[in-house]
């Protein structure tokens, strides 16, 4: 028996992410009294490391997969990587701002294992890997969700962890039955068992079918979506940010590998429940956002509004996976970008987080306003923010690959999130602020600095500018069998 | 020396400038002028420039942008943007003049209008269809912004439905416009998104024309055509006076051009195709719009409704497939710019001065602005298409090249004329004529500030009125060029003028124009069984 060759370099990210998850941990620990900035310094350079070894990963000339076949290198995962870890650090920034200070040891620590296990998740080459990288990503949410102990927080908590565990359940159970059919978990071995029958097994649909409905889970596309609203209302606003940005990356990345890939063969199985969940969870995610005057709970509707277009993109199958990304991306940048300044504006209280106190903003701090309009017109789709040039981008996709109709459905959905977005729009502009808002003066850090105008650059720079990741995204390949 | 992308991204430079923390609002205003004239300024240098004999498109400029999707930064100038341009140019200093008095985030409003300006010349002259509708979704929220911020008391509602709409029609487009380019990726082994590129693609009839009803319910909204139109008199009504200038003279244009330069150069079959329906709802349009605005009380949406009335005529003008028809067409975009956009400046100024819109409040208000009501009088006459005035030309032109091919709807559609001179001159007798109220005797006249954004306006009104050649020398090359490729696309012999398009008679066109060997030749188009 020969011990398999082992390189950590294409590990290295999750490594760096976990072990100074640790540090963190144990440094908190021990000086108690110790400054709440090293922490983030800490946890900035675990972040960084991690990123730098994504990039030299970039070129990636050595075995496929490692591990005995449970990593793989490609790019799709080095891209995921990179952007998870950009949505880890503004978490972290975010965070920072948010608890101001209060010992949130263990905030980073289990935001660094969260990235983990989201970066083990977007480059996992076998189900039992998604999996794993799954629980440890759910696991750290489950905590960070119900980090500030206040009453919603704690029941937002409980509810999203008695549902990841039935998705989990879901999952592992659809694991077992593609097992059944295929004699393998690794993803390139069921695309290859599956690409040679010409009619699949009934093993194979069930397991197709309880994976999607786990992954569906995850990225909450409706009918799954019920947790999504309370659990993004009741968590700390930093990390319904970051559920909201890098979860649905690496759940997105995930579900591509899993039916793009390893089920590539059933195309034509799956590809109509996509479709069907698409429409699902573009209307309804459209339609349910609109009543909402909770600002967290509105950006949680629409969350799974964009899930729905993304499931388009998936849809429109491998040729899309780039724009996918692409768009997966903007929505980040847009959605913390949001969520940041939300934060701000709710005086860093998330009960406070009612689209009221957007009230007269770009009369009591115009330029907060501007760049919340500017985050919201790039959740609408309009130039010059990247929104715009993203939904087209993956709308192309969907035309080109016939989905003409959906494309249609989908942008009228789109004219009625608009009146969502814009709603929020008019409290800023066209209203006067009222008497007990502007009692409470919004508090600008150093940190708000930088998580407000960093979104409002990339979104700029992305929408006039897209040339300078297409290129990157156009050749996120992805290992196939 | 790239022009074109110099005069579409100048009024962008002002906005850092206004951008300057605790900037006087005094200087923002000036600022914002500034550069609007110099936009101006460089316009006319283009207007001087461009090419009158050649038909294509000029100053043509062309780089990569995002390969990857066949987005291109395209920009070409041609007979029909050249008009939309220079109306754009000369209205934006026009309108910021006229909103001298806004006190409220006066440095807003001002990057608002400048990237007002931007998105429209981007909008007129992108021929990258992307681009184009990037310009087109970019000119949305600044408009918004204008009539939502600094409106009247409806002002909220009528931005959100005007937003609401137009993001309606714009999904549509998209979708035509991206189930071209997967159209072209079929056709053509490669997805392009380029104007030039698009032309004559060989697509099944069938699919051409689904196309075609996509791209035109965009465009429709925009125009806007009956049923579409409803968020236009609310728009027009609540916004702002610079945002009713900007809106009737200006982003109405943005359909019918994106109708003319979209619709028809890239679909001719399916244009002649739908011609008749089209021209039927155009004509709805013209007699309705007529009709709702004589029964207006209030003279910002009887000026609205004016439009829509006006808007209808362009259409059918676009629809006839003549070149006197076509030419007619678009020089009636610029003369409704113009016409419309003095009567809402008119409108401005008094209600500056009155704070009410309501007709039956005013009256007699002539004898204490007797230039204010001569203003709105020659816009009054200019719309309702005096001879000697711009209307006059471009109503005409389509009636009569309408009138071979469709002469039932040429003669409804000259009903709108009669319509236009029954509510507008009766507009102007219960506004400004009669016995003066007591509140109204001590209004101030016209201002310095307002004579001098009046006085081009009317200047350029005049000059189309009496010497139109000028005009209609840049224009009918390219209006010529479209309507013979559409004939020879569609199957019809081509037609004599069409090729010797600077021969025509100069000096009024008016004169002779039924002896244009255009009419008996065209089948109407229900016969139109041009593909296989």
């Amino acid at each position: 028996m020969t011990t398999p060759e082992l390189d950590f370099l294409p590990l290295a990210p999750a490594l760096f992410l976990v072990g100074m998850g640790m540090v963190v941990l144990l440094f908190g620990a021990i000086y108690k009294r110790a400054s709440a900035k090293w922490l983030l310094l800490f946890t900035l350079l675990g972040l960084a490391a991690a990123g730098l070894v994504a990039i030299k990963l970039w070129g990636w000339e050595g075995a496929p997969t490692v591990l005995g076949g449970m990593l793989v290198v490609d790019q799709l995962a080095v891209l995921a990587t990179l952007a998870i870890v950009g949505v880890g650090a503004m978490a972290a920034l975010l965070g920072a701002d948010y608890f101001d200070g209060e010992e949130p040891g263990e905030f980073y620590a289990l935001l660094l294992f969260a990235t983990a296990g989201m970066t083990l998740l977007v480059s996992a080459a076998d189900l039992v890997m998604v999996f794993l990288a799954l629980e440890v990503l759910s696991l750290s949410l489950y905590v960070l969700v119900g980090f500030t102990l206040r009453r919603a927080a704690g029941e937002a908590s409980l509810k999203y962890f008695l549902l990841g565990a039935f998705s989990a359940a879901f999952f592992l159970y659809g694991v077992a039955m593609t097992y059944g059919a295929t004699g393998t978990t690794s993803i390139t071995g069921i695309a290859r068992a599956l690409s040679g029958v010409p009619l699949p097994g009934s093993l194979a649909l069930a397991g197709l079918g309880l994976l999607g409905v786990g992954l569906a889970f995850k990225v909450a596309a409706v009918p799954f979506h019920m947790w999504t609203p309370d659990v993004y209302q009741g968590a700390p606003t930093p990390v319904t940010g970051f559920m909201a940005a890098g979860t649905k990356v690496a759940a997105f990345v995930a579900m591509i590998r899993v039916l793009d890939v390893a089920f590539a063969p059933l195309q034509w199985n799956w590809q109509p429940v996509i479709i069907g969940l698409a429409v699902l969870t573009m209307v309804l995610g459209a339609f349910l956002a609109i009543p909402q005057t909770n600002i967290k709970r509105m950006l949680a509707y629409s969350s799974i509004m964009n899930a729905g277009f993304v499931l388009v993109g998936i849809a429109a199958g491998g040729a899309a996976i780039g724009v996918t990304l692409f768009y997966l991306l903007a929505y980040a940048i847009a959605v913390l970008g949001a969520v940041a300044v939300v934060m701000v504006v709710s005086h860093r209280r998330d009960e406070a987080a009612s689209i009221e106190a957007f009230r007269g903003l770009s009369k009591r701090k115009p330029a907060l306003a501007g760049v919340m309009t500017l985050f919201l017109l790039s959740l609408t789709g309009i130039p010059p923010a990247v929104g715009f040039i993203s939904k087209v981008g993956i709308f192309a996709a969907a035309t080109n690959a016939g989905l003409g109709w959906l494309v249609l459905i989908a942008l009228l959905c789109a004219v009625v999130a608009t009146y969502v977005y814009i709603r929020v729009i008019v409290l800023m502009y066209m209203d006067e602020p009222t008497v007990q808002a502007s009692a409470e003066p919004i508090r600008i850090t150093t940190l708000t600095v930088i998580t407000v105008t960093v979104p409002a650059f990339l979104v700029l720079l992305l929408g006039i500018l897209p040339n300078l990741v297409a290129g990157f995204l156009e050749h996120a390949s992805v290992l196939r069998w | 020396m790239r022009l074109l992308s110099v005069l579409i991204f100048l009024p962008l430079l002002g906005i850092p400038l206004l951008m300057v923390p605790s900037l006087p609002d005094r200087w923002a205003r000036i600022c914002a002028l500034s550069v609007t004239l110099l936009t101006f300024a460089l316009s006319l240098f283009i207007w001087a420039k461009f090419k009158t004999d050649t038909p294509g498109f000029q100053m043509f400029e062309d780089a990569p942008w995002l390969d990857q999707l066949g987005l291109r930064y395209t920009l070409g100038i041609d007979g029909i943007s050249l008009f939309m341009v220079m109306l754009t140019t000369l209205f934006m200093p026009v309108a910021i003049l006229m909103s001298w008095s806004v006190k409220d985030r006066v440095r807003l409003y001002m990057m608002a209008s400048l990237a007002i300006e931007t998105a429209i010349l981007g909008t007129f002259l992108s021929l990258n269809l992307l681009m184009f509708f990037l310009f087109f979704e970019l000119l949305l929220f600044p408009m918004y912004l204008i009539v939502g911020v600094w409106g009247s008391k409806r002002r909220v509602y009528a931005a959100v439905k005007f937003f609401l709409f137009t993001m309606f029609g714009s999904a549509f487009l998209l979708v035509g416009i991206l189930l071209l380019f997967s159209q072209s990726a079929e056709l053509l082994g490669k997805g392009t998104f380029d104007l030039q590129e698009l032309m004559g693609l060989p697509m099944a009839t069938e699919t051409a024309r689904w196309i075609f009803l996509a791209f035109f319910i965009g465009f429709a909204v925009k125009v806007p055509l009956v049923p579409l139109h409803t968020w236009l008199p609310d728009a027009h009504t609540e916004a702002p006076t610079k945002g009713s200038i900007v809106l009737a003279a200006l982003l109405l244009k943005t359909g019918t051009y994106g109708l003319i330069r979209f619709n028809i150069t890239l679909f001719p079959e399916a244009s002649r195709h739908f011609a008749l329906a089209i021209g039927v709802i155009a004509v709805i349009g013209i007699i309705y719009g007529g009709i709702v605005a004589m029964m207006q009380t209030d003279l910002k949406r009887l000026i609205a409704y004016s439009s829509v009335s006006h808007m209808g005529l362009m259409v059918l003008g676009a629809f006839a497939f003549t070149s006197m028809a076509m030419s007619g067409a678009v020089l009636q975009m610029v003369n409704h710019g113009l016409s419309t956009g003095l009567l809402f400046i008119a409108v401005g100024m008094l209600y500056e001065r009155t704070h009410t819109r309501e007709i039956a409040e005013l009256g007699g208000i002539a004898k204490a602005t007797p230039w204010i009501a001569g203003v709105y009088l020659v816009a009054a006459l200019s719309s309702l298409g005096m001879p000697g005035l711009n209307n006059f030309i471009g109503e005409f032109m389509v009636i009569v090249g309408t009138f071979p091919v469709y002469p039932l709807l040429a003669i409804l559609a000259a009903t709108g004329v009669v319509l236009s001179a029954i509510y507008l001159l009766w507009s102007y007798q219960r506004t400004w004529q009669g016995e003066p109220k007591e509140r109204w005797k001590h209004l101030k006249d016209i201002k310095p500030r307002e004579a001098i954004l009046v006085a081009p306006i009317i200047a350029v009104m005049l000059l189309i009125g009496l010497y139109p050649r000028p005009f209609l020398d840049r224009i009918e090359p390219t209006t010529d060029a479209l309507v013979l490729y559409v004939q020879t696309e569609t199957g019809t012999p081509a037609q004599e003028p069409a090729q010797e398009p600077a021969q025509e008679p100069a000096q009024e066109p008016a004169q002779e124009p039924a002896q244009e060997p255009m009419p008996s030749s065209f089948p109407s188009s229900d016969e139109q069984g041009a593909a296989p």
